[in-house]
């Protein structure tokens, strides 16, 4: 087995070695770096179909692509963006970071960790090839709801039942090496309780991604014999319910967005003490927290079917559990508030991106919560005020993270800082862009605008123009951001040095920047 | 789907608390009027009041929650931009160092749970009123379907499918949109003000939403099972609201039209229809005892085509992929006739093309499928009697 350049044999042709060294890599930040670019590369294309549905719904009326083609985009952009932008992003920065933080010489399953990686090129392959194919893409909405899928979905969802396989083994696989991994391969002294707030929010998002990911394959695998081997697990006319399609679905799917969340959390605990120069407030509490929604996390699915004619105590229940998440992510938000109080603080690009993760992703939080009273929700569902939370939860709890996330630590990945001015440039455009697109959202829904729709009344026509707008800003943003990182490898501003940021804490600053392709092999004493 | 016994006793006082919350959200509606342009207030993008007692409990619980958001939202945001400012190195060289405090975490999870108990008391005793179908005056059972609806009067025995009527060409810009555009049909559901109308929903095909906002009813219609709601209206009018589950190509299309008229009118409405229908079964025995001529049946099957058949084959019968077929040089319309009228009377079985035979008339069908089968270039030459569908059913 071939693990690094050096040890490729000479006679190789450099271009073929170079590729074969990125194939083969089992080294931890060869693989992380792989993750991060298939997961730009996927956020760009995933935008790119938010580009084409924004465009359409600029104007009421249809003007450039036709109501299947819009649900094609809708469905492959939300699919595109949960599971190749930001679970991909995430895995990325805990394969860069948690051997770092933990002190660790690599991932614990390295052959694993290439293989788990190397399966969602060819998963998302399949997924986007289905927009070639006879009868178009899987245009039922990234939830797959049956019967829409099944009996009347296009003959290439089989493709996307087979994509959403392998992201889940890749899932799966991904998980299972992280676990190992922090109970393994932790630095002598490294308590449980002494692990960095990324590495616990990575511990317990790689056990929701254990508990979940099957689930998901288990429905799509019912999917799958319902159209093609005569069952009728969602047919009513077999004896089968639809709505069991969605609890199924469901109880992977709310765990799934805290999937997407807990890491952002993780980062925004690292980034924020780093800069405030203050330690973490309340660490115990943020361990606590952050496990308490994970478990809340799995009796709360109910809240996304409040209409489809659940019974009373049932959707007492769902509110009840989905009230009390409101409780720990509180305690997040308020011991974030209670580290900067009294620091001394500078306001680099990676604060500046986890402050806007902390306040937009609370204003999403606020939404959430008013969703959760079901009578209320009678009237929010399916509307463009759930589509407005979402992005308010995913874009600055995934996006912003990820992205501040990126910020702070490519001065260790590079060697090298990025251009500071273009980073807040980048910021202030992004938070102009998200806010632009996705706040008049909440007045489109509450209105009365269902989501998913091709096209809509007069009265929300001013609102779309703005959210499309703003879309388009936040469309290029991207590359902006794009150029910064590029420049920052290239050189950027000047060397980091090792300890890069003066508040920073933890074992991946003790490294030299860049940090050499293989550290720690000596584990490092933590006290 | 049945009241939960324990929540149907909780005493009448604590109904009083309620209003309190409606006093709040009086107050928070004055709030919002200086905070927000007033464009944005009159084009209605609030969450509307509504014309049911229900509608108006449930803006009044928005209100709650978005009072009580913005409320923990300022101190919280306050706190942070007060820190951001006063707290940042320039000013504030030395960082503190405490880290914890057992006490403040406590205390900020202790407050924010009272305050979710508080919500959930109101949304609690409103949640379980939705709930309560029972003793309703009228009962309608909706049948959604891509993309219609169908409503079937239970008691009275009548039924009338409910099809948007915008243009073709105002979604495709070619003409000025309508003051209702999109939310515009052709037969709307008429129901009484004053009494309870229970809506019993259930599907064809895939799932679909039934919303009307202004009555704060959005009741899923899933195939193969019936959901209940209900709503009492006083106010006479036309309401409107749409589908609200993605169910297919034309979701956007297939808007909700409810006409709440009188009581008494309500009735005469019923009436009329039961005449109606007794009037079309004389005038399709009319219609199937005569042969009709080509000149005829074209331009009443062009008309039923373009409803009906065109969103999906194409005004000009070219489809869309295999999804939707062409019309133009297909097998079924250049084939034999009696496969034609099958596929047209019973559709395709877990397809998007459904069965014809309820929706529409003998002279109908036996017009369209003459149409289909003349035009795109068919030139079949076929003529399609009414009599012929009326034997083939």
């Amino acid at each position: 087995m071939i693990a690094h350049a050096d040890t490729i044999p000479p006679a190789r042709h450099p271009l073929i070695a170079w590729i074969l060294r990125w194939i083969l890599t089992t080294n931890h930040k060869e693989i992380g770096t792989l993750y991060l670019c298939l997961s730009f590369a996927m956020f760009i294309v995933g935008g790119a179909m938010a580009m084409v549905f924004r465009l359409e719904l600029a104007q009421p009326g249809l003007q450039y692509v036709g109501a299947d083609f819009y649900n094609q985009m809708v469905t492959l952009h939300g699919l595109v963006m949960v599971f190749g932008a930001v679970m991909p992003a995430f895995v990325g920065l805990a394969n860069w970071m948690v051997p770092l933080m933990i002190g660790a010489p690599d991932m614990a399953l390295p052959r694993l960790n290439n293989f788990s990686f190397w399966i969602l090129p060819f998963a998302f392959f399949m997924l986007l090839s289905s927009l070639f194919m006879q009868g178009g893409a899987p245009n039922f909405g990234w939830t797959l709801y049956a019967p829409l899928s099944t009996t009347y979905g296009p003959p290439s969802t089989d493709y996307l039942i087979f994509g959403v396989h392998l992201m889940g083994i890749s899932s799966i696989l991904g998980a299972i090496n992280i676990i190992v991994t922090i109970f393994n391969l932790r630095a002598p002294g490294m308590t449980l309780m002494k692990m960095p707030l990324f590495v616990w929010t990575w511990l317990i998002t790689a056990f929701l991604l254990i508990m979940v990911m099957p689930v998901l394959a288990g429905a799509v695998t019912m999917m799958l014999t319902d159209r093609h081997f005569g069952t009728s697990f969602f047919s009513a006319a077999g004896g089968g319910d639809p709505v069991m399609f969605q609890h199924v679905f469901w109880f992977f799917g709310h765990p799934e967005v805290y999937i997407m969340i807990l890491p952002g959390f993780g980062v925004a605990s690292q980034i924020i003490p780093t800069f405030a120069r203050k330690k973490l407030f309340g660490y115990h509490s943020m361990v606590y927290a952050t496990a308490s929604i994970a478990i809340l996390s799995f009796v709360v699915w109910g809240h996304h079917m409040f209409t489809t004619g659940m019974p009373l105590v049932a959707e007492l229940f769902f509110m009840y559990m989905t009230m009390l998440i409101a409780v720990p992510t509180g305690v997040k938000v308020f011991n974030w508030v209670a580290t900067m109080w009294r620091g001394s603080m500078t306001y680099e690009t990676p604060m500046l991106f986890a402050l806007g993760f902390v306040v937009m992703f609370t204003i999403g939080g606020f939404s959430g919560l008013m969703l959760a009273i079901a009578p209320a929700d009678f009237q929010y569902h399916d509307t463009f005020f759930v589509v407005a939370h979402l992005h308010y939860v995913l874009y600055p709890g995934a996006i912003f993270a990820t992205m501040a996330a990126i910020y702070y630590w490519l001065p260790k990945w590079t060697g090298n800082m990025y251009n500071e001015r273009l980073g807040k440039i980048h910021f202030w455009s992004a938070v102009f862009g998200l806010n632009l697109t996705f706040f008049p959202m909440h007045f489109a829904g509450l209105g009365g605008m269902p989501r998913r729709i091709v096209d809509y009344a007069l009265p929300y026509a001013d609102l779309n123009l703005v959210s499309s707008l703003g879309a388009g800003i936040l469309g290029l943003t991207q590359f902006l951001f794009l150029y910064i990182v590029v420049d920052a490898v290239r050189g950027g501003t000047g060397k980091a040095t090792g300890q890069v940021w003066d508040g920073a804490e933890g074992l991946e600053w003790t490294l030299p920047s860049p940090a050499p392709l293989h550290s720690f092999h000596k584990p490092p004493q933590v006290d | 789907m049945m009241p939960f016994r324990a929540f149907a006793r909780i005493p009448a006082g604590i109904g009083a608390l309620t209003r309190l919350p409606v006093f709040l959200s009086r107050s928070l509606s004055v709030g919002l009027l200086l905070i927000l342009p007033q464009s944005v207030l009159a084009q209605g993008w609030d969450m509307r009041e509504g014309v049911t007692d229900i509608s108006q409990r449930i803006q009044t619980l928005h209100h709650i929650s978005l009072f009580i958001c913005l409320a923990v939202g300022i101190v919280v945001f306050g706190a942070m931009f007060y820190t951001i400012i006063a707290h940042r190195r320039s000013v504030h060289p030395e960082p503190a160092n405490f880290h914890e405090s057992t006490k403040v975490e406590v205390i900020w999870t202790l407050i924010p749970t009272l305050i979710l108990i508080g919500m959930a008391v109101p949304a609690t005793i409103t949640l379980r009123d939705i709930e309560d179908n029972s003793d309703a005056d009228v009962t309608v059972l909706i049948t959604g379907s891509q993309w219609k609806w169908h409503y079937q009067y239970v008691d009275a025995g009548i039924g009338f499918y409910s099809n948007m009527s915008t243009p073709t060409e105002q979604i495709n810009n070619l003409e000025e949109k309508g003051e209702h555009y999109l939310l515009e049909v052709d037969n709307p559901l008429v129901i009484p003000s004053g009494l309870k109308v229970r809506f019993l929903t259930s599907s064809d095909d895939v799932i679909h939403s039934w919303w009307v906002p202004d009555f704060a009813v959005k009741q899923d219609a899933i195939p193969g099972f019936i959901n209940e709601a209900w709503t009492l209206v006083d106010v006479p009018g036309i309401y409107r609201g749409q589908c609200t589950e993605l169910c297919g190509m034309n979701h956007a299309y297939m808007p909700v039209v409810v006409e709440v008229v009188p009581a008494e009118e309500f009735n005469t409405w019923i009436e009329d229809q039961r005449v109606a229908m007794e009037l079309a079964g004389e005038a399709a025995v009319a219609a199937r005892s005569r042969d009709w001529s080509m000149e005829e049946l074209m331009p009443l099957g062009e008309a039923v085509y373009l409803q009906h058949c065109a969103t999906c084959h194409q005004p000009d019968g070219s489809g869309q992929g295999i999804t939707y077929p062409a019309q133009a040089g297909s097998l079924i319309a250049t084939g034999p006739v009696d496969v034609h009228i099958d596929r047209v009377l019973n559709g395709v079985v877990d397809t998007e093309m459904q069965a014809w035979a309820p929706q529409l008339s003998d002279l109908d069908i036996a017009a369209v499928i003459t149409y289909e089968r003349n035009a795109f270039g068919n030139d079949m030459g076929d003529l399609v009697q009414p009599l012929t569908i009326y034997n083939s059913r």
